[in-house]
C-alpha cells in the first residue's frame, strides 16, 4: 500500500445517512402543526428548547472546559429582558427575543472578565453566585412584579397571531428553530477556525497554549456567545410560559441541573451526546413524573454511575463500540486496507 | 451606635460561614476538590441533629455527640466509596459528581422530611442575652463564634502538629512521594472528608439552632461559605474565619441600609474582592 492509496475525508457514510435523516426528521417536524396534538406540541417545544440549552452547555462545558452551574443567569435575564422590553418599551416580542440576546451578550463581558479569574471548580460555583446576583437584582425590580413575578399582558400575547392556534404553531416553531439553529451554530462554530482552537484546548490545554492559541480569548468568546444564545432560548421560554418570576427565571435545578444531567448522560463532549440525552432525558421524565422526588433521585443516581463507569455518556459508549460520528467533525484516513472492511 | 451592633452582629454571623466554609477549605486544600454537595451536608447534618434530639429528648448541643461521629461516618465512605474514583487532572468528574450528590440530598431530604421549615429547639439559649456597655449580645451567636474559632484553632492544630496534620500536608504537597513514603493516598483523603464533615455537623447543629431550615437551602449555604473561602484566600484557615466576618458584616450592614439588600451586598463585596484582589485576602495556596 503506497501512500497514494491514502484518502483523508471529513464525512462518512454514516454522517451522510445521518445528514440525510435529520433532513427528513426536521421538515416532519417542521410540519408537526398538521399531524400532532396541542399538547405533543407543547412537551416537543419544551425538549427542543432544552436540547438548545443543552447544546449550549456542552460547548461551554464539554468543549471549553468552562463548567458552570450559574446559566440560569442568562436564562433568566433572557426571560426578564422580554418581559422588559415588551412591557416598557412596547417592543415587538420576536424583536425582544433577539435584543435579550445582544444585551445578554453585552452583560456577560464584564460578568466573565471577574469569574475568569477562578480557576476550574471554583469558577463553577463563582457563576452560581452571580446567578444569585441576577435573582436578586431582578426580586428589586418592583415594576416587574418584585419577588412574586408577573404575567405578559395579553395585548402582547394577542400581537403575536391573532387566533390561539396560530399563536401555538408560533411558538413551536420558534423553539424548534431555537433548537435546529443552535445545534447548527454550535456544528459550524466548532468546524471553524476558532472552533479548531477550542478543540485542541479540549484536547490538551499546554500544547494548544504552545502552537500559539490564546487560550483565554478563545473561552472568553465561547462564554460571551453561549450567554448571548442562553438569554434568547430563556425568552424564548418564559415567551411559552408567559408568566414569570426570579424563582422559576434563575432556578438552579430547571436551568442547569437538568441540563447538565442531559449531558453527562448523552455524552459530554460531542455534539450527538445532548440529543440523545435530551430525548433519554424527556422519556424518563414522561415515564416516571408521578413519582415526583423519586425521579430526580434516580436522575441524579444514573448521571454519578455514567460519570464513574462511563464518562463519555450513552454516545460516548456507542462511539467507541461502532466508530460512528454523525456529525462530520474529525477527519480519517481511508487506505484500501480499511476500504475493504467497511 | 447602630452601625456599630450591625458590624459586630456581622461579625458574630461570620462565626456560622465560618464555621460552613471550614470543611471546604479543608478539602480543597487536602485534595484541590470542591464539592458542590457541602451545602446540602450541611443541612443533611441539621436534620440529623434535629432528629436525634427528638428521639432522644435531649438538647440540639448534645445532639453533636451523635452528628459529629455519624457525619465523619459518611464522609469517610463517600469519600472512599465514590469521591476518590473521581479525582485526578480533570476537574469535570468531581464537580459532576458532587452536583448529583446534591440533587440526591436534596430530594431525598424533601421525601423524609417533606418541604416544611423546621427548627431545634434549644430552649432559653436562643434567646437569652447579656449586655456589653451600651449593646446586648446574643449567647447563641458568642457562642457560635467561639466555637468557629475553636474549631479552626483545632484545624489549625491538627494541620500542623499532629501525624495525621502531616500525612495531609505530604499528600496535598505531591501524592505519588506520600504514597512512596507508606501513606495510603485513599485513606488519607477518606480521613480529611470525615474530618470535613465533621466540621459541617457542627455547622448544621448551630444553623438548625440559629434558623428554620429545609431540605432546598443548602444551595445558599455553600454559596456563603465558598464566599468565605475565597474572601480569606485559598487552603488559608484563619483567613477563612476572617472571610466569614467580612461576608457577614457586609450583610448586616446591607440589611440597615435597605431589607433587601441583605444577601445582595454581601455577594456585591465578594465580587468586588474578587476584582481587588482574585487570590483573596490573605491566599496561601494557588487553585
Amino acid at each position: 500500500m503506497s501512500l497514494q492509496d491514502l484518502k483523508v475525508s471529513r464525512s462518512s457514510n454514516a454522517a451522510r445517512i445521518a445528514g440525510a435523516i435529520a433532513v427528513i426528521v426536521l421538515v416532519a417536524l417542521v410540519a408537526a402543526p398538521w399531524w400532532a396534538g396541542r399538547a405533543d406540541m407543547r412537551l416537543m417545544s419544551e425538549l427542543f428548547l432544552y436540547l438548545a440549552l443543552a447544546s449550549l452547555w456542552n460547548l461551554m462545558a464539554g468543549y471549553a472546559g468552562l463548567v458552570s452551574v450559574g446559566q440560569q443567569a442568562y436564562v433568566g435575564f433572557g426571560g426578564y429582558l422580554l418581559f422588559a422590553l415588551t412591557i416598557f418599551s412596547g417592543v415587538d416580542p420576536l424583536l425582544a427575543v433577539v435584543a435579550a440576546g445582544g444585551l445578554g451578550a453585552l452583560v456577560s463581558i464584564p460578568v466573565a472578565m471577574l469569574l475568569f479569574r477562578l480557576r476550574g471548580a471554583y469558577f463553577a460555583i463563582g457563576t452560581w453566585v452571580m446567578a444569585e446576583v441576577f435573582r436578586l437584582v431582578f426580586a428589586q425590580i418592583g415594576a416587574l412584579g418584585g419577588g412574586s413575578g408577573t404575567s405578559l399582558p395579553v395585548g402582547i400575547v394577542k400581537s403575536l397571531a391573532a387566533s390561539r392556534s396560530g399563536r401555538e404553531s408560533l411558538s413551536y416553531w420558534l423553539a424548534l428553530a431555537a433548537a435546529a439553529g443552535t445545534v447548527v451554530a454550535v456544528y459550524l462554530f466548532l468546524r471553524s477556525r476558532k472552533g479548531l482552537a477550542l478543540t485542541a484546548i479540549r484536547d490538551n490545554e499546554l500544547a494548544a497554549r504552545s502552537l500559539g492559541i490564546d487560550v483565554w480569548r478563545t473561552k472568553f468568546i465561547v462564554y460571551v456567545v453561549t450567554a448571548a444564545l442562553t438569554a434568547m432560548v430563556g425568552a424564548l421560554i418564559f415567551l411559552q410560559k408567559l408568566r414569570i418570576s426570579p424563582d422559576a427565571a434563575f432556578s438552579v435545578n430547571d436551568w442547569t441541573a437538568f441540563v447538565i444531567f442531559i449531558v453527562v448522560i448523552g455524552g459530554i463532549g460531542t455534539l450527538e451526546g445532548p440529543i440523545i440525552g435530551t430525548l433519554v432525558f424527556f422519556a424518563l421524565r414522561e415515564t416516571m413524573a408521578d413519582l415526583g422526588t423519586i425521579y430526580l433521585l434516580v436522575l441524579g443516581l444514573v448521571a454519578i454511575v455514567v460519570m464513574l463507569k462511563a464518562p463519555k455518556g450513552i454516545w460516548g459508549f456507542i462511539q467507541s463500540r461502532f466508530d460512528l460520528q454523525l456529525f462530520p467533525l474529525g477527519y480519517r484516513v481511508l487506505g484500501n486496507l480499511t476500504r475493504k472492511d467497511n | 451606635m447602630e452601625w456599630l451592633n450591625a458590624v459586630i452582629q456581622g461579625s458574630l454571623l461570620g462565626g456560622l460561614y465560618a464555621l460552613f466554609a471550614a470543611g471546604l477549605s479543608l478539602i480543597f486544600g487536602v485534595m484541590r476538590l470542591v464539592n458542590i454537595a457541602h451545602g446540602d451536608l450541611i443541612v443533611l447534618a441539621a436534620y440529623l441533629g434535629l432528629t436525634t434530639s427528638i428521639a432522644l429528648g435531649v438538647h440540639p448541643l448534645l445532639a453533636l455527640v451523635v452528628a459529629v461521629p455519624a457525619m465523619a461516618a459518611i464522609g469517610y465512605g463517600l469519600q472512599r466509596g465514590v469521591l476518590n474514583q473521581t479525582l485526578g487532572d480533570d476537574i469535570l468528574p468531581p464537580l459532576l459528581v458532587t452536583f448529583g450528590i446534591s440533587v440526591i440530598l436534596q430530594n431525598g431530604l424533601l421525601e423524609l422530611y417533606t418541604a416544611d421549615p423546621r427548627k431545634m429547639d434549644a430552649g432559653a439559649l436562643e434567646t437569652a442575652s447579656f449586655a456589653v456597655g451600651d449593646l446586648k449580645l446574643g449567647v447563641l451567636p458568642v457562642l457560635t463564634f467561639a466555637v468557629a474559632v475553636a474549631v479552626i484553632g483545632g484545624l489549625q492544630w491538627i494541620f500542623y502538629r499532629t501525624a495525621l496534620g502531616r500525612a495531609f500536608r505530604a499528600t496535598s504537597d505531591n501524592q505519588e512521594i506520600a504514597q512512596l513514603m507508606g501513606l495510603n493516598k485513599a485513606h488519607v483523603y477518606g480521613l480529611a472528608m470525615a474530618l470535613a464533615l465533621a466540621v459541617t455537623a457542627v455547622a448544621g447543629i448551630f444553623l438548625g439552632i440559629r434558623t428554620s431550615f429545609d431540605p432546598s437551602i443548602g444551595g445558599g449555604r455553600l454559596i456563603f461559605g465558598f464566599e468565605a473561602v475565597i474572601i480569606g484566600g485559598l487552603g488559608n484557615l484563619w483567613g477563612t474565619l476572617a472571610g466569614g466576618v467580612i461576608l457577614g458584616v457586609a450583610q448586616t450592614v446591607g440589611a440597615k441600609i435597605d431589607p433587601g439588600w441583605q444577601l445582595l451586598s454581601g455577594h456585591i463585596v465578594f465580587l468586588l474582592i474578587l476584582a481587588v484582589r482574585p487570590n483573596g485576602l490573605f491566599p496561601k495556596v494557588t487553585g
